[in-house]
């Protein structure tokens, strides 16, 4: 009973909170409200017994709203908090599209005859997700290690204010090297 | 708790989130609406899991995606990044050039 009172208080937080998010008028204001959508449904799946999924989605959300924070502060060069704001376009389409998507996934949601749970799970479930992402499931843990050192990469790359191709030319052969403050031995 | 009534939150948070990614002009705020489409998934992901088949290969395809969400924020603030230092722009409509 009080997974079932929890789970639709949680769900109305989470739904709200994301609503919120595009009707606030600051960025702060609107980082925070995804944060706690984010909270909300990170409880919601550790309500459904994914401990360390629930867990690793509460704590990265924090982190990434914590970053977007200081990414407004960076460039909006403003007070985000304070700043008022309502930046949109196609309102009337977005809004149609919104609730179009909610009426045919709300419907797929209820009419579809779901078939019954196949399998009991697992007594640890933590430790089975362990085991299978070291056992069976490696490639999958080897392809996503793979993708975020290139994320890492590219990210640099991108926000990077001066690469080596703005140093040695898009060829990479020009020197000396074009730096604003000329350095280095015999120089 | 059923299977309907998580997926009937997932399908609210997934509309409010596509809401957003199409109408909001600044970068950030668009990514905010790609965020909370994420989230509905997720909550999905893991309302067919637990409903379903509860085994663990279910949960390696919820970290799949939370992974995804990792990739589209860390590139989206840097493609942001990039966008503000070469044209000083912040919204979309400022980086239209490849639009039509």
């Amino acid at each position: 009973m009080i997974t079932h009172i929890s789970f639709w208080a949680l769900a109305v937080v989470a739904v709200l909170a994301g609503a919120a998010v595009f009707y606030v008028n600051s960025m702060a204001r609107a980082s925070y409200a995804l944060a706690v959508s984010f909270i909300a449904v990170g409880v919601q799946v550790l309500l459904l017994q994914q401990n360390y999924v629930g867990v690793v989605t509460i704590l990265m959300m924090v982190m990434e709203m914590a970053v977007m924070a200081v990414y407004m502060v960076m460039f909006m060069g403003m007070n985000p908090a304070l700043m008022p704001m309502s930046m949109v376009h196609g309102k009337r389409h977005a809004l149609a599209a919104a609730v179009g998507s909610f009426v045919l996934l709300a419907a797929g949601a209820v009419l579809i005859p779901w078939p019954a749970r196949r399998d009991a799970p697992p007594a640890d479930l933590t430790k089975a997700l362990g085991e299978e992402l070291m056992g069976p499931k490696m490639l999958v843990m080897a392809v996503v290690g793979a993708v975020m050192a290139a994320t890492i990469v590219a990210g640099v790359v991108l926000a990077a204010h001066r690469t080596r191709y703005d140093r040695f030319g898009d060829d990479l052969r020009h020197r000396p090297a074009k730096d604003p403050q000329p350095g280095g031995v015999g120089r | 708790m059923t299977l309907q009534t998580v997926l009937l939150v997932a399908a609210a948070l997934f509309s409010v989130g596509l809401y957003g990614a199409l109408s909001q002009q600044v970068v950030v705020m668009v990514m905010m609406g790609l965020e909370l489409m994420l989230n509905g998934l997720i909550l999905a992901a893991a309302g067919f899991w637990w409903f379903l088949a509860p085994d663990p290969s279910g949960q390696v395809l919820l970290l799949v995606i939370i992974v995804a969400m990792t990739v589209e924020m860390a590139m989206g603030f840097a493609v942001a990044t990039h966008l503000h230092r070469v044209r000083r722009a912040d919204m979309t409509d400022m980086a239209a050039d490849l639009s039509g």
